[in-house]
């Protein structure tokens, strides 16, 4: 069964990637930015018309549509994403080692958010009702709606400004090698941008995890558990927990998404050079090659959540697990 | 052991807007279970017998009022009472296997419900309580799911009687079972009574019922029209005293599964009167106005005038 | 005669009174602002060198920038851009939700299959990234946020009425309906729509808060409106340059005003999702 699933599953990749290839060349394609333009920047009038004519040629720019798109998705297939302009480096170098520095900040935003978003949810549902539920409903509900952007800044304003406990930008500190920088260091740079997505990837976490656990205590094992003498908490977490951790789990797979658009916006608050502020660089400087790239990285990324969060009942839910053949 | 004494059950609830309602689902229910006996609590379905066993360990929904009065081993059970005795002096066997944590290994479930009872981790022997029940030693790494009806009702036996509790409220222990493992969780019942331990069984299978019961406590439309010892169940009923016990006897399909016409009332809309009064052939004008009280008889009480 | 006190407890718990009053509440609001961006004099977008970075008080409430520009008149006309863009990318996103949620519920089979596909793919991709896309396709500016939050928020609510057309649909007195010989377009009309109509009144409130949000967070990235526009995702972005001379209500108050008003809607939808559902009230 796993292995049919796992087929289903890159079918699926492959026909989302296809399909999203096609969409993002052709509006790339219809933009009336002229890349050339975009290329040469405030210089443009310092080259002739051969000279331009002679990279639209090399671009292949003014072949059609659909020639190019081939030419496109042939290097891709073989692995070859193109050239980053504004990099300099070719895509994929410039997605591997921006996602990696991303992926610091995704990865501790990801697990403090799910971890504090669970307990507050389940403080929440088992308290419902009373002045603590109000206060964290309250909490979530504001959150939600909240620009990530602005609570960047909020938090850059009151630890960066007033209180001077955390550096104002970047990922490291300024004229250190990359080679040089310490651990510590790192994880100094990287508490308010995380911090930043945390605080705003609770709100879901939260509110799903307390409406789950209302549910689940109604159930009548959680009213048999208190006829055997269980306390509310007892009940909570003998049996609550049980039953919710794996909902919370998937939701918070099912994140990947809005994971990355928060960090677009983080990323430019604080100056961190991860895939985030790539993605804005690339739009902005309409560096077409590279934008493209991130967009089907995006989207594998996106994919790999979805994936993870439908697995995981397979693989973990001992009632499906058990309907498995072995 | 435990005795119940005008207990009554109301439930408020809110309609639109500030509208206060309040329903009554049962009331002044009386009953009393000694050691060593099996007490049936027999009614049709509707009758609100299983509140009876959720107001006696105190796990009633929050909107719910209890009044009347509830004795345990000769002392007033009290909310704060409930929660110190229940699981440890007294416990429920519920009726649906969906009472089990669905992903919780039996094991762990039988195991849980003995720390509970006050027993010490190490000291629960769950394997020998599975075999008490004839489950097999593989049960305990099993989900409920895993399990079958008649599997899922000894589980559920097993974690009533893993502890040392007193009491045994057992909640339609076996409903919807075949006869030959219905029988056997009667007989392991009565083997518990036997043994010293006092069982409240709860059921609308009064035929079944009766092969182990001591008494009988008959209900009708949230109140007990009835006690009376197994035995008068037999014959045409004639040792009964009240008109709607020897009907439900009579009911029964070796007994001529004579049906009494009408329905049982509404819970919200009782009669003023006698609550069987409405279906009763012997009605006079005074069972319409007044609720009978209850009056003692040679094997319990009757709640009738006609008695 | 019986005589009614209310008072403001009983007001308060009757939650009919609450939602109606909010709905109104919320609606005045968002008049007062439209009616605020109408009138408010263009004299405090100018520039004014000597009044600069003056912090609020009682002449300029939200105080002034480094231009000297009053912030409470860039913070109104940014709100009412943010009405607008809203407004036009609400309609439009619900408008496609509905035509495509509809279709795919009537007409099943292929067509089904397609709008499933299309919602499936617009979820595939992160919704920033789907915007910096279609906002670098149409050049950026204003055209590119509108197309791109307009075209970008239905698959949501497609999903949502698909599955209540097909429940609907579902029910016996439907199916009856269609035995008794009633057309297609009688069925749609007398049936269905009641049912639609709230649902696409609600879905496009709630569709505002994302909208709004999704426009800011495009201007701020720089991908968005341009920077002579007065919207608060300009405003912020401006002043993240001015964070560390000090000037804490350029970043603070813009931003809370959007939230306000984020929340404002999120209020109004949800309680006019209660009044034509009364149902959840009693909960």
């Amino acid at each position: 069964m796993i292995r049919q699933l796992l087929v289903k599953k890159v079918t699926h990749l492959a026909s989302i990637v296809l399909s999203i290839s096609v969409i993002s060349f052709m509006l790339v394609s219809v933009s009336p930015i002229d890349p050339v333009r975009a290329y040469i920047g405030a210089d443009m009038l310092a080259i002739s018309r051969a000279q331009k004519e002679k990279i639209e040629e090399r671009w292949g720019i003014n072949e059609p549509m659909h020639v190019r798109y081939v030419k496109w998705f042939t290097e891709l297939l073989h692995g070859n994403l193109g050239h980053s302009f504004i990099f300099n480096q070719k895509v994929t170098k410039v997605i591997s080692t921006r996602f990696a520095t991303s992926l610091w900040l995704m990865a501790a935003a990801w697990v403090i958010s799910g971890m504090l978003g669970f307990v507050m949810g389940i403080v929440s549902g088992v308290m419902h009702g009373t002045f603590v539920d109000k206060l964290i409903r309250f909490y979530a509900y504001m959150l939600a709606s909240t620009p990530t952007f602005w609570m960047g800044m909020l938090l850059l304003i009151c630890f960066s400004m007033w209180l001077g406990w955390t550096p104002i930008c970047c990922a490291t500190p300024p004229g250190i090698l990359l080679e040089n920088v310490t651990f510590g260091q790192r994880i100094y740079h990287l508490i308010l941008p995380a911090a930043t997505l945390s605080i705003i990837g609770i709100a879901n976490i939260t509110l799903h995890t307390r409406q789950k656990l209302i549910d689940v205590l109604q159930s009548d094992f959680i009213l048999f558990a208190i006829s055997q003498g269980e306390t509310i908490w007892g009940a909570t977490r003998h049996h609550g927990i049980r039953n919710i951790i794996l909902p919370a789990i998937t939701i918070q797979f099912a994140s990947f998404s809005e994971l990355f658009g928060g960090s677009l916006l983080a990323e430019t608050v604080f100056a961190y050079p991860g895939l985030g502020q790539a993605t804005v660089l690339a739009g902005l400087k309409s560096d077409v090659p590279l934008l493209l790239g991130i967009v089907l990285f995006s989207v594998f990324f996106v994919f790999t959540g979805n994936t993870i969060a439908d697995l995981i009942y397979t693989l973990v839910d001992p009632r499906i697990k058990a309907g498995a053949p072995k | 052991m435990l005795s119940v004494h005008q207990l009554s059950v109301r439930f408020t609830s809110y309609e639109t807007g500030l509208k206060k309602k309040e329903t009554l689902v049962t009331s002044d229910l009386e009953l009393a279970v000694e050691k060593g006996q099996v007490v049936a609590v027999a009614g049709s379905s509707g009758s609100g017998k299983s509140l009876l066993a959720h107001a006696i360990l105190g796990i009633l929904p929050g909107n719910a009022r209890v009044s009347g009065e509830i004795m345990f081993k000769g002392t007033p059970v009290t909310p704060k009472r409930q929660i110190k005795i229940r699981g440890k002096e007294m416990a429920l066997i519920p009726q649906s296997i969906g009472c089990l944590d669905p992903l919780m290994r039996i094991g762990k479930q039988i195991t849980r419900a003995g720390i509970l009872s006050g027993i010490e981790k190490n000291k629960v022997r769950v394997t020998n309580i599975l075999r008490r029940y004839g489950l097999p030693d593989h049960t305990a790494n099993m989900f409920p799911f895993q399990l079958s009806g008649g599997m899922a009702r000894r589980v559920l036996l097993a974690t009533a009687t893993v502890g040392k509790a007193d009491l045994i409220i057992a909640d339609e222990p076996i409903h919807g079972l075949h006869e030959e493992v219905a029988s056997d969780i009667l007989s392991h019942l009565r083997e518990l009574a036997d043994q010293g331990k006092a069982i409240l069984l709860i059921t609308h299978d009064l035929s079944r019922s009766l092969l182990i019961a001591d008494k009988v406590v008959v209900f009708y439309a949230g109140t007990t029209v009835e006690e009376a010892s197994a035995t008068a169940f037999s014959g045409e009923g004639k040792n009964l005293h009240h008109p709607y016990s020897r009907a439900l006897w009579q009911a029964l399909p070796q007994n001529g599964f004579f049906p009494v016409s009408g329905t049982q009332p509404v819970l919200d809309h009782l009669p003023e009167g006698c609550v069987f009064a409405p279906r009763c052939d012997k009605t006079k004008f005074i069972c319409k106005i007044k609720r009978p009280p209850v009056m003692p008889t040679d094997g319990g009480f009757v709640r009738c005038f006609h008695a | 005669m019986k005589t009614v006190i209310v008072t403001y407890k009983t007001i308060l718990r009757n939650k009919r009174l609450t939602t109606i009053l909010s709905i109104i509440l919320c609606i005045l609001v968002f008049a007062g602002l439209s009616i605020a961006g109408f009138t408010i004099s263009e004299k405090g977008l100018r520039t004014d060198l000597e009044e600069r970075n003056l912090s609020p008080d009682a002449c300029h409430i939200f105080g002034t920038d480094w231009l000297g520009r009053d912030m409470l008149t860039r913070i109104v006309k940014g709100l009412n851009l943010s009405l607008k863009i809203g407004l036009i990318a609400a309609g439009i996103s619900t408008m496609i939700a509905v035509m495509l949620g509809l279709c795919s519920a009537l007409f099943g089979g292929m067509v089904d299959f397609v709008i499933i596909w299309m919602i499936d793919l617009f979820m595939s991709l992160p919704h920033l990234v789907f915007l910096v896309l279609i906002s670098f396709a149409a050049g950026g500016g204003a055209k590119g946020v509108v197309i791109g939050v307009a075209v970008t928020h239905w698959p949501a609510l497609a999903r949502v009425i698909r599955a209540e057309v097909l429940q609907l649909m579902n029910t016996e007195y439907i199916q009856i309906a269609s035995k008794l010989g009633q057309s297609n377009t009688g069925i749609m009309t007398h049936h269905l729509l009641p049912h639609i109509v709230p649902q696409f009144l609600v879905g496009m409130i709630l569709l505002f808060p994302h909208a709004i949000l999704h426009e800011a967070g495009l201007s701020f990235i720089g991908m968005g409106l341009s920077p002579h526009t007065p919207a608060i995702g300009i405003i912020l972005s401006e002043s993240m340059r001015h964070l560390s001379t000090g000037y804490w209500w350029l970043a603070v108050i813009p931003g809370a005003c959007l939230l306000f008003m984020v929340k404002l809607f999120d209020i109004l939808g949800e309680n006019i999702r209660d009044w034509v559902n009364p149902k959840i009230l009693r909960g």
